[in-house]
C-alpha cells in the first residue's frame, strides 16, 4: 500500500494507493503516526480514488486518522471513495461519524 | 445440489496471504461471470474470514488456513474458510459490532461486514479445535456478451 502525504498551502492531502487489509493497515497507521499533531493544518483530505480494495481494516484506519486530525483541532474529509470501499464503510455507519464527499 | 466445480487451497496463517486468498477466490468465482460488485463482495468476505484466522486462531504457532470454494449450477458461489486454532468461546459476543480482541488496526466489524455482504453466513467453532466460516453469494445471471 502506497501512502502519499502532501502538505499544501492550507491543507494536508493524504492519498492511499493499492489494497488495504490487516496486512497493510499497521504500516498505514504508522505513517499517520509520523504526522505531528501541532503541524496539522485545519483541513485534511483523504483521497481514496486509487484504493483498489478495503476490508474492515479500512474502518480502523479511517477512524484512527479522523481521531488524530480531530485531536489536532482539524477536520477530515474523505473524498473519491470507490464503490467497494463505500459498501464496507456504509455497513459500519462511518458516514455518521465523519465527513464523506 | 452437486457443485459443478470446486477448489481447495491450504496456506500458512501469514498476513501476506490475505491478498492471495481473496484474489484466488475471485479468480475462481470469475467462472460465474460476476459483476464488479458481486466480485467485491466475495473478496471482502474472504478477506475478513482469512484475517480472523491470521489474527485470532493461532496466537503462538503458525497454523494452516484451509479455503474451499465451490460453484453450483444455480449460480451460487460458496466458500468455507477453516482453521484448527484456538476457537471462539462465545460466538455471539464475537459477532457483536465493535467487539474486538485485536489491536488498534482492528475495528471489530469483521463479522458485521461478512453478514451484510454474504447471502448466507454461518460460523462453527469449538474451543481448542478451530473455527469454520461458511458463506454463499448468489451471482446474478447475465446475458451473454
Amino acid at each position: 500500500m502506497d501512502v502519499k502525504i502532501e502538505r499544501l498551502r492550507e491543507s494536508l492531502k493524504i492519498s492511499l494507493k493499492g489494497e488495504l487489509d490487516q496486512h497493510e493497515a499497521r504500516g498505514v497507521l504508522m505513517r499517520f503516526g509520523e504526522l505531528e499533531s501541532q503541524a496539522l493544518p485545519a483541513r485534511c483530505v483523504l483521497d481514496l480514488s486509487a484504493l483498489g480494495f478495503t476490508d474492515s481494516s479500512g474502518i480502523a484506519v479511517l477512524l484512527g486518522l479522523e481521531r488524530r486530525v480531530r485531536d489536532a483541532g482539524g477536520e477530515l474529509t474523505v473524498v473519491n471513495i470507490p464503490p467497494q470501499a463505500r459498501r464496507v464503510f456504509d455497513a459500519a455507519g462511518l458516514s455518521r461519524v465523519m465527513r464523506f464527499e | 445440489m452437486r457443485p459443478i466445480n470446486e477448489m481447495t487451497l491450504t496456506f500458512p496463517a501469514r498476513s501476506v496471504n490475505e491478498g492471495f486468498a481473496r484474489l484466488a477466490a475471485a479468480a475462481f468465482a470469475a467462472q460465474l461471470d460476476p459483476t464488479m460488485d458481486e466480485l467485491g463482495d466475495i473478496k471482502t468476505v474472504i478477506s475478513e474470514a482469512v484475517t480472523n484466522c491470521i489474527v485470532h486462531a493461532y496466537p503462538d504457532t503458525l497454523g494452516a488456513v484451509r479455503m474451499r470454494c465451490r460453484i453450483y449450477p444455480d449460480g451460487r458461489f460458496e466458500a468455507t474458510v477453516a482453521d484448527s486454532g484456538v476457537g471462539i468461546a462465545d460466538i455471539e459476543k464475537a459477532r457483536e459490532p465493535m467487539f474486538s480482541t485485536g489491536g488498534a488496526e482492528r475495528s471489530g466489524m469483521g463479522f458485521t461486514i461478512m453478514e451484510s455482504f454474504a447471502d448466507s453466513f454461518t460460523v462453527r467453532s469449538r474451543p481448542g479445535k478451530g473455527t469454520t466460516v461458511r458463506f454463499t453469494k448468489r451471482i446474478s445471471p447475465r446475458a451473454k456478451k
